[in-house]
């Protein structure tokens, strides 16, 4: 096909999304957040919900969010944006209110407020990118962190005696009666992107469905801070984070 | 509800005070001395009647939160603690001074450090008027000294705080909070509607119509060369907060060769002192600052030209009396007598170290 053929709109396959801005992004190659981002666009721009969402952005890589998607936002501080969603719906109930938060500020600043907010089943989403690392402050422990697995602050690996275990926050949160989805999902092939899309969308009609708390965690890459090649951090993902954090649904009423 | 007339406690005041305001949304985490105000609401139900929100959080720190996430709504919102909560409230609310939020923070405070005490303390003074959290910031600071005032700072609080798009904090204590006074309660004021939030708080983060720029609420600004802008912005508009907003209230103080200078629940004991002198025929008046913070220092300067001698009196070690110092340039002496630890202490102490003072300054 000529490239002037390809060009012609009734070609289009594939476009940067409606409500994603035209601003550079500052993740580096290999990154899930790119992708998840998107995600969030589509299923909000497909829902028609953009002059009624609010996001909550977090402390961490993911705290410049707000740059990208073209919504209202909220820049929490770390690991407080549970609570910042909680006040959001409740004053505003006909609002979509979302939260995006990494493992760190989820699983362990914000364990407090995490764990609280699906317990009363505030009817929000919460998006959990978890990469098992701190990318933003250059590579430490996350509670995420698998064994044996070296960050900047495990340099010899994670240590069960000095550093405990990897927190299975998810599986924590789907015993919760406040929660209704708690699924655990990845993008690093197609399939698995359409997957969590559809996922992505069951959790915001959740909560505008009144149904509760739904959590969509992505178990992601961080090549930077693993300190591989793109490819090699989805290797690394698929045959290492997957066996500790199994994709799927762990809860879905 | 029309204007009425009541008899109750200070933290109860708070809490009808809150409803008849119109808040949108209360915040809290039960702590003594101040536990009636979320005990009142929830008692109430303004759900049912106003639409407020009334929500017991996990903890101090998420209750802030939730007001961080309420107030970047535009919404009326408030939150209530005692002096270990409000330390644990401080990131909150250094965050909501550095994305310019209007909140009402109230401290009903008792005695520390650490645990300390329930009884009554003035100790947390430094921490709300010299700043408390981190970073370059000031709150507005409101000192009731009467369960009427308990009522009327409430609105008092939340329209400072909007008209400078800034947190305010009611800084009471354990006797304001739970003494029983006869309060008149304002009539009851509608909720702003979504429309009016819209229309007066254009940055709230409501959902994005088409047309308008997404808003975004944060204190993050990488860039230094900007975040100095923002924190000369806000100099600026704390000095504006200084030039206008100052509130103090004087007390025989026309003719008065010496000034005490006290607040909230020691101001009403040092009235007290202030009328037992009097009989004896010292000439005293009583200066009583209504914010903290913006201190009323001019004043006190001017009237520092005519007086001998100032005493204050508070429930710390003394830390209003710095300021006190500040403000007359140290060209008249200036005591300080206080109690510690949640002692409060009668007219008599107070009047006695006024005759020392002014034996000593005579």
């Amino acid at each position: 096909m000529e490239p002037k053929e390809i060009i012609k709109p009734e070609n289009l396959v594939y476009e940067r999304p409606r409500l994603m801005l035209d601003a550079q992004m500052h993740y580096c190659p290999g990154c899930s957040h790119g992708v998840i981002h998107q995600l969030i666009a589509e299923v909000i721009d497909e829902m028609e919900m953009e002059e009624k969402t609010i996001g909550v952005a977090p402390v961490g890589c993911a705290v410049f969010a707000y740059n990208y998607i073209d919504i209202d936002w909220q820049e929490a501080a770390h690991g407080r944006a549970p609570a910042l969603a909680t006040a959001i719906k409740r004053l505003n109930p006909d609002k979509m209110v979302f939260t995006y938060q990494g493992d760190g500020d989820l699983a362990a600043i914000g364990t407090a407020e995490t764990i609280h907010a699906c317990n009363r089943g505030e009817n929000i989403v919460i998006v959990f990118v978890n990469n098992a690392i701190y990318g933003m402050t250059g590579g430490q422990m996350a509670p995420t962190t698998l064994l044996d697995m070296p960050t900047a602050t495990c340099p010899y690996g994670r240590n069960v005696e000095l550093n405990g275990y990897p927190l299975k926050i998810s599986d924590l949160l789907a015993l919760l009666d406040g929660t209704c989805l708690v699924t655990r999902q990845a993008v690093h092939t197609a399939a698995a992107v359409r997957r969590a899309k559809k996922m992505l969308r069951k959790a915001f009609e959740n909560s505008m469905a009144k149904k509760g708390t739904s959590i969509v965690e992505f178990v992601s890459t961080c090549a930077s801070g693993w300190k591989m090649t793109p490819d090699a951090a989805n290797k690394w993902m698929v045959e290492n984070m997957f066996q500790k954090y199994p994709l799927g649904d762990l809860k879905n009423i | 509800m029309a204007e009425e007339i009541k008899l109750m406690k200070g933290n109860e005041a708070i809490a009808h005070a809150a409803i008849r305001y119109g808040t949108d949304g209360y915040f809290g985490y039960p702590i003594t001395p101040q536990s009636e105000i979320m005990e009142t609401l929830m008692e109430e139900r303004p759900w049912e009647t106003t639409g407020m929100v009334v929500l017991q959080a996990e903890s101090e720190v998420s209750a802030i939160n939730m007001v961080y996430g309420g107030a970047a709504c535009g919404k009326r919102v408030m939150t209530s603690s005692s002096s270990p909560g409000i330390s644990l409230k401080q990131e909150g609310i250094s965050y909501m001074a550095g994305a310019e939020l209007p909140a009402l923070i109230v401290n009903v405070s008792r005695g520390g450090p650490g645990l300390g005490t329930i009884q009554p303390s003035q100790a947390d003074y430094f921490q709300t008027v010299k700043g408390g959290g981190h970073g370059d910031y000031r709150l507005i600071t409101l000192a009731p000294n009467s369960v009427q005032e308990m009522a009327d700072h409430v609105a008092l609080g939340f329209d400072l705080a909007f008209k400078y798009n800034n947190p305010a904090m009611i800084l009471a204590d354990g006797v304001i909070g739970q003494m029983m006074e006869k309060v008149v309660l304002p009539p009851q004021r509608p909720r702003k509607t979504e429309e009016e939030i819209r229309r007066e708080q254009p940055w709230a983060t409501l959902g994005k119509p088409a047309g308008r720029k997404r808003n975004v609420v944060t204190s993050l600004e990488l860039d230094p060369a900007r975040m100095e802008e923002n924190n000369i912005r806000f100099q600026k508009k704390y000095r504006q907060i200084e030039e206008n907003e100052v509130m103090f209230e004087e007390l025989m103080c026309d003719d008065a060769e010496y000034l005490i200078v006290a607040f909230g629940s020691q101001a009403r004991i040092s009235q007290k002192s202030v009328e037992m002198a009097r009989e004896e025929g010292i000439k005293v008046g009583l200066f009583r600052p209504i914010t903290l913070w913006p201190f009323p220092s001019k004043r006190l300067l001017e009237l520092s030209k005519y007086i001998k001698g100032i005493l204050t009196v508070e429930l710390n070690a003394g830390q209003m009396v710095e300021d006190v110092k500040l403000a007359v340039n140290c060209n008249i002496p200036v005591e300080y007598f206080g109690r510690l630890g949640g002692v409060v202490p009668t007219p008599d102490e107070v009047l006695e170290n006024l005759r020392k003072m002014r034996k000593l300054r005579k």
